[in-house]
């Protein structure tokens, strides 16, 4: 690195804003490029039956695909409001 | 065997068009009879690009109607006559390209040609789906920007779902990255994206680098592809790039900035 190439890289780039907001986002697009096409209307109806019961918010339920070699997961998070049950958090991976 | 190329990249305005009148001239250029076919129907440019839009009678659609044969569609290329240009229709009907009658087409031309370039459309609408669907090869064209690089990924999902090979379980397309628009200069200030990050990001195999270049308007603008003028940064890129698709080892170029005396005395390398 020659002495010139110092004074250049001492603040960060914008390139390297480019790369690291690029990173974040492509993963995450990836990781939900191979979930099932039924996941959005699947925790909308969940979403729905949990709410005849408990009143929670549209953002309390998180619906996650995850695929290996071997197995694929279907993990579901349901976080209650805290007034109304003394478990604050149900947690409940299916596996298919 | 013949070879079907899809030139794709989700965004517009990256260098689709430009890329696949060079390379199908390129291929042309180095003896193997080559086709390129404009799949963006409705607002056709190759015929442009490639100089050969005064002659432009029957087109893609005609071809699919059978309102032609392919052999009076097919426009042979001023420069090269192992080249022919197969024009888009220029009808506003969207449904004007089915699966079935592109598939038919592609069918009957790779029984006479080497290579089949099919310049995609932008976005990821019916023409961009069918210019990708019966790909071989796929050359990803993509800009040293964030709305480009993550458009080029969401194209290699679609690559790896939604293509024929993908869905007849055949071995997958080969995806190449070419990253055109390149300013060496601006990437060692640290305000454009590198190769390294794109190919960090994208992980694909480089086949090229194309510079920005006062060369491809000019090429354009006389609708010769650029790849003719030898003597230009981006003409001597894409040579590379057709060289290293056809086997050839070729160094990479284009990627470090040129550098004056200022440069070479203080330059890092």
């Amino acid at each position: 690195m020659s002495l010139l190439d110092y004074f250049k890289t001492s603040k960060a780039s914008s390139a390297s804003l480019a790369k690291e907001r690029l990173q974040i986002l492509v993963a995450h697009e990836r990781s939900s490029r191979n979930e099932p096409s039924y996941l959005p209307q699947l925790q909308k109806e969940l979403l729905e039956v949990i709410r005849k019961y408990v009143n929670v918010e549209q953002d309390a339920i998180s619906v996650t695909f995850e695929q290996s070699d071997t197995q694929e997961t279907l993990e579901l998070n349901i976080v209650l409001p805290e007034n109304q049950t003394n478990t604050s958090q149900h947690n409940n991976p299916s596996e298919r | 065997m013949a070879r079907i190329i899809v030139v794709t990249s989700g965004k517009g305005g990256v260098g689709k068009t430009t890329t696949s009148a060079a390379i199908a001239m390129g291929l042309a250029k180095k003896g193997h009879k080559t086709a390129v076919i404009d799949f963006d129907v409705g607002l056709r440019n190759l015929d442009l690009i490639m100089g050969c839009e005064r002659r432009v009678v029957y087109d893609f659609v005609n071809v699919i109607n059978g309102e032609a044969s392919l052999n009076q569609a097919l426009i042979r290329d001023k420069n090269c006559n192992l080249l022919y240009i197969l024009p888009a229709s220029q009808t506003r009907d969207k449904d004007a390209l089915s699966q079935e009658g592109v598939g038919k087409i592609l069918d009957e031309l790779k029984k006479d040609f080497k290579y089949i370039v099919c310049d995609s459309p932008a976005g990821i609408e019916k023409g961009a789906h069918l210019a990708m669907y019966f790909a071989d090869d796929a050359f990803i064209v993509t800009n040293p920007e964030v709305s480009s690089v993550r458009d080029s990924d969401r194209m290699l999902g679609i690559l790896s779902s939604k293509s024929r090979r993908a869905e007849q379980n055949e071995e997958p397309i080969k995806e190449f990255l070419l990253l055109s628009r390149y300013s060496p200069d601006r990437v060692k200030l640290g305000e454009m994206l590198s190769v390294d990050d794109v190919q960090e990001i994208l992980s694909l195999h480089l086949l090229g680098v194309i510079p920005e270049s006062k060369s491809v308007l000019t090429a354009s603008n006389s609708g010769i592809p650029v790849i003719l003028d030898e003597k230009s940064d981006a003409g001597q890129a894409y040579a590379d790039i057709v060289a290293r698709y056809l086997g050839e080892d070729r160094p990479h170029r284009f990627i470090d900035e040129k550098k004056g005396l200022f440069g070479k005395l203080f330059g890092s390398k």
